[in-house]
């Protein structure tokens, strides 16, 4: 039998790929009968509920449990991150760490028993002032992060005699002296949390020595070994189950301390444990995105080509003291000549854990509102600015793609028509209006992947992966995949995801999920037709490779009536399925196959209104333009577009992390103070996959992250353009915007 | 399909629904039926209420601390609302009691005796999950049935809504995973009746 040469069908012979269908799993999440992890009742379970650190800086000196176990109900107390007695005080570096945890028989009495708990603190000096670089400096709570300066090889080199870094500073002031303008500003970005709406936990029992644990989790195939590592099991001791994950964004990788205690809890109590996080300690603990401020200076010649960066940027990730990468600003636009640095500040917060798009958004948010802040200086159109500096990007080979982009989303936004220079716009009343753009990159390359596709005699198609759906619609992807393959309905393949005893499928992060499961079942379903066509074409006597399968039969390429139904020609399988194991592995078929691929651009648009006697910002329109490779499920695909065009515009007006300055607590844990965009906060959203033949015969790429990336700095270059005014820091609340509107009146 | 009659909200009715609770509270140990006129007092332990679930008779064992959310969860296995925040504030955990939406979350269970819930397992047949789906309103899933029971009641009560009215209508449930723009596609096509599915 020839080797199997992997690929996708021309675009016009599709049948499915491309096309929008409904998810596989719609109805049952829309009626509500899907199961969550937190929905998994399981006889005679225990609930666990935890004390989570009321402080943010803090020693605990000890824990008094007697009252929590006299509560009725109460089963069993556990201490977490709190010392046992006898055992020395606990530094506490985040509030909302989890101390101790009771185990009831029932949320109420969980709830009570913590309320018993009696713990004895030794408050410690909080710091949480993320933006505040000198602050952080004296209370040495900076932590240098890297940095360095590329200078343009036309500059020439220092002499033998100089020394190289006086000899940089002189380029880089004759740089800046060169320049025609030179801007000169802060930028910022808050952190924000994952606020996953099913938080964190997992519903677990053991089975003798086997641990069952329902995560929830977006890493299904790897969390069975972070159970076993910390309990001292082995992987194939334990088996992680997820039909359904109520978000992750990110921060679902791990069992995390609380999925472990839930593991001991079972195990001490004999009984089936459910642990899952409370709203405010989701908040507080289980994800946050790093802050990132800067002070920059840019210099440009009269074209508008930045010439010279020279930027240094920090932030926070929590009291491990990182902040947004150095490497990441600036951002898509790399002009020839720079200089940048970072700092981590350690603040009393949980450390951070992957965002969709990890740094992305934050180095977008700090690079391309300074080169909107060059438009304003020049009083030129944005849009012109963005297309010139093209000509310096990460990327060169993709200037073409983004100005092709720009053009598109220009168009969809009716730039021409709204477009004003920064500060003039006409006014209504107290109202006005602006536009902005931004521009992004992702890689996307898909996750190792490993599918068994089971071909029954009868007919039957029945596939197992140990990947997850996240909400991307994996099911769908992979039903689509297989039925466009084989020919069939997609109705008529059965899927099996979420279980680590299936074949191994990489974590959901990096959007690599559509473009692993893609690989993986493009892969099985081809060697499982191939070995069917084999048969078939003994059967008819005709050469196997003058087959095809579509319209549920396999039938020989121009000749109607030599032809059998999927069914008959699945009884030629013989008594046993017919089984094909297929993988994909990054590092050895590479980043670039036949099937998939990565490296996309995109950019958006925002048309925003400002009230300038209230400070509140609506959203008119917003434009997404983005690069996708091949699109699967058309449906799906545009879903999660919107979904990160609408969590850009809650990264960019509504959420962020409050800490109290004075106790560092954080005082916005909850869904009513955390805010976030509700129905009537979105304005109208469009989406543009944009596909050439090109970008599509490059294969599957992943969609996720990528648009989730540019909007925030999008929409604080609309705001600029509409008050002439750069409000500083992101999410733009209603003070935060009359505040920079006063300060520049002066 | 609607799941309920689509009553005005007056005052006297409030009225007379919040007696009927504080008269269901106040029955201690006993089989808590509805309209008991009998006054107030404090309740301790377990209480027997009986009430009707998607359209079956139940009875229930809670406690004064009961949430309406907890007891459908634990005691009946209904996990289609969610708990999201214990205020309701994202409105995850809606349900319909006597046809109107309230939050399972922030109800305690003894102020639902006698009377009769809905949740998200029995709109299954319902145009709304159906527009749902069609129009892709859901990622994670986690919002999408309390977002399905709401813009079920909003329809109940506005049939004809105009785009403005959706706007401003179901901004009681938060969406983590970004579908609103779905949501408000799924609900114009409802409005206009297309057909969905």
């Amino acid at each position: 039998m020839a080797e199997v040469q992997y690929s996708w069908p021309e675009n016009h012979k599709t049948r499915l790929l491309g096309k929008r269908v409904n998810r596989l799993d719609g109805m049952v999440k829309s009626a509500g009968t899907a199961k969550y992890t937190y929905d998994i009742n399981l006889p005679n379970q225990l609930i666990v509920h935890a004390l989570g650190c009321p402080h943010a800086h803090c020693r605990v000196l000890s824990v008094d449990t007697s009252a929590a176990e006299k509560v009725p109900g109460v089963v069993l107390v556990k201490h977490i991150k709190a010392p046992k007695a006898g055992e020395d005080p606990v530094e506490i570096e985040a509030d909302g760490t989890l101390l101790v945890a009771v185990a009831a028989e029932s949320e109420a009495a969980a709830a009570e028993g913590v309320a018993k708990l009696k713990v004895e603190y030794e408050l410690l000096e909080p710091f949480t002032a993320d933006d505040d670089l000198e602050a952080a400096e004296a209370k040495d709570r900076t932590r240098p992060r890297g940095g360095g300066i590329s200078l343009d090889e036309a500059l020439g080199e220092p002499g033998d005699d100089e020394d190289i870094e006086e000899w940089e500073e002189k380029q880089i002031e004759k740089l800046f002296a060169d320049a025609d303008y030179v801007v000169e500003g802060d930028y910022g970005i808050d952190a924000i949390t994952h606020c996953c709406l099913e938080p964190h936990g997992t519903t677990l029992h053991w089975e003798g020595d086997r641990l069952k644990a329902h995560l929830s989790t977006q890493n299904v195939s790897g969390t069975d070994d972070g159970f076993a590592g910390a309990l001292n099991l082995t992987a194939d001791d334990v088996d992680v189950h997820c039909d359904y994950i109520g978000g992750g964004f990110g921060s679902k990788f791990q069992p995390n301390y609380w999925g472990i205690a839930a593991a001991e809890i079972a195990k001490a109590t004999g009984r089936p444990v459910k642990f899952m996080l409370n709203r405010e300690q989701e908040l507080k603990v289980a994800g946050n995105r790093p802050s990132g401020f800067v002070h920059v200076k840019l210099g440009a010649d009269e074209s508008g080509v930045v010439q010279i960066w020279d930027s240094h940027h920090w932030g926070t990730s929590g009291f491990n003291g990182s902040t947004v990468s150095v490497n990441s600003v600036p951002y898509v636009f790399v002009p020839k000549n720079y200089r940048r640095k970072a700092t981590g500040i350690a603040t009393n917060n949980e450390p951070s854990v992957a965002w969709r798009a990890p740094n992305h958004p934050q180095a977008c948010a700090l690079t391309q509102t300074a080169y909107d802040d060059l438009a304003a200086k020049m009083q030129a159109d944005s849009l012109d600015i963005f297309l010139r500096n093209l000509e310096n990007i990460d990327s060169p080979e993709k200037a073409p793609l983004y100005a092709e982009q720009l053009r598109i989303a220009a168009d969809l936004i009716n730039w021409q028509r709204h477009w004003h220079p920064h500060g003039k716009s006409p006014r209504k009343g107290s109202v006005v209006e602006g536009l902005g753009i931004a521009i992004h990159t992702w890689g996307g390359a898909a996750n190792d992947s490993d599918c068994r596709l089971r071909i029954h005699p009868d007919g039957g198609v029945e596939s197992y992966c140990g990947t997850q759906d996240l909400g991307t619609g994996t099911r769908t992807v992979c039903a689509m995949v297989l039925a466009e393959t084989l020919g069939l309905p997609v109705e008529a393949v059965k899927v099996n995801i979420g279980s680590s005893t299936f074949p191994f499928s990489g974590a959901s992060g990096g959007s690599t999920t559509v473009g692993a499961v893609s690989e993986s079942h493009r892969r099985a379903a081809q060697d499982a037709l191939a070995q069917i066509f084999e048969l078939v074409a003994k059967k008819l006597e005709v050469p196997a490779d003058q087959l095809e399968a579509a319209g549920g039969k396999i039938s020989v390429v121009g000749y109607s009536d030599k032809e059998l139904t999927w069914k008959q020609a699945c009884s030629l399988i013989g008594i046993k399925p017919l089984e094909v194991n297929s993988s994909y592995k990054r590092q050895q078929q590479g980043r670039t196959t036949n099937l998939s691929s990565s490296n996309v651009g995109g950019c958006q648009m925002a048309h925003v209104a400002v009230d300038t006697d209230t400070g509140l910002v609506k959203i008119k329109r917003m434009v997404a333009v983005q690069n996708v490779g091949l699109i699967i499920n058309r449906k799906t695909a545009e879903s999660q577009v919107y979904g990160a065009l609408i969590m850009s515009i809650a990264g960019a007006l509504f959420e962020h992390r409050i800490n109290d300055p004075k106790t560092g607590v954080f005082v916005n844990s909850q869904m009513d103070s955390y805010r976030l965009p509700r129905l009537g906060d979105i304005g109208e959203l469009i989406v543009h996959l944009h596909e050439p033949e090109s970008e599509r015969a490059r294969g599957v790429i992943g969609l996720g992250e990528p648009p989730v990336i540019s909007g925030c700095a999008a929409i604080s270059n609309a705001v600029c353009n509409a008050t002439g005014v750069r409000v500083p820091t992101l999410p733009f609340t209603p003070k935060r915007v009359l505040d920079a509107m006063r300060t520049a009146k002066g | 399909m609607s799941q309920s009659t689509s009553k005005g909200f007056s005052r006297r009715e409030f009225l007379r629904g919040s007696s009927a609770a504080a008269a269901a509270s106040s029955v201690a140990s006993t089989a808590i039926g509805q309209d008991t006129a009998v006054a107030p007092q404090v309740v301790t332990g377990e209480t027997s209420i009986t009430l009707k679930i998607n359209g079956e008779s139940k009875t229930a064992k809670v406690e004064p601390r009961t949430t309406l959310l907890d007891m459908l969860r634990y005691q009946f296995d209904l996990t289609a609302a969610k708990p999201v925040s214990a205020d309701g504030s994202s409105g995850a955990s809606t349900v319909l009691v006597d046809g109107r939406p309230v939050m399972a979350s922030s109800t305690l269970a003894l102020s639902v005796a006698g009377k009769e819930i809905t949740t998200c397992e029995s709109l299954v047949d319902d145009e709304v999950p159906r527009a749902f789906v069609e129009h892709d309103a859901q990622q994670c899933g986690f919002c999408t049935p309390g977002f399905v029971v709401a813009v079920r009641a909003f329809l109940n009560q506005h049939p004809d809504a105009t785009e403005e009215q959706i706007l401003a209508g179901l901004n009681g449930n938060i969406c983590r995973c970004g579908t609103y723009a779905n949501v408000l596609q799924a609900v114009v096509s409802l409005v206009k009746g297309e057909q969905n599915g």
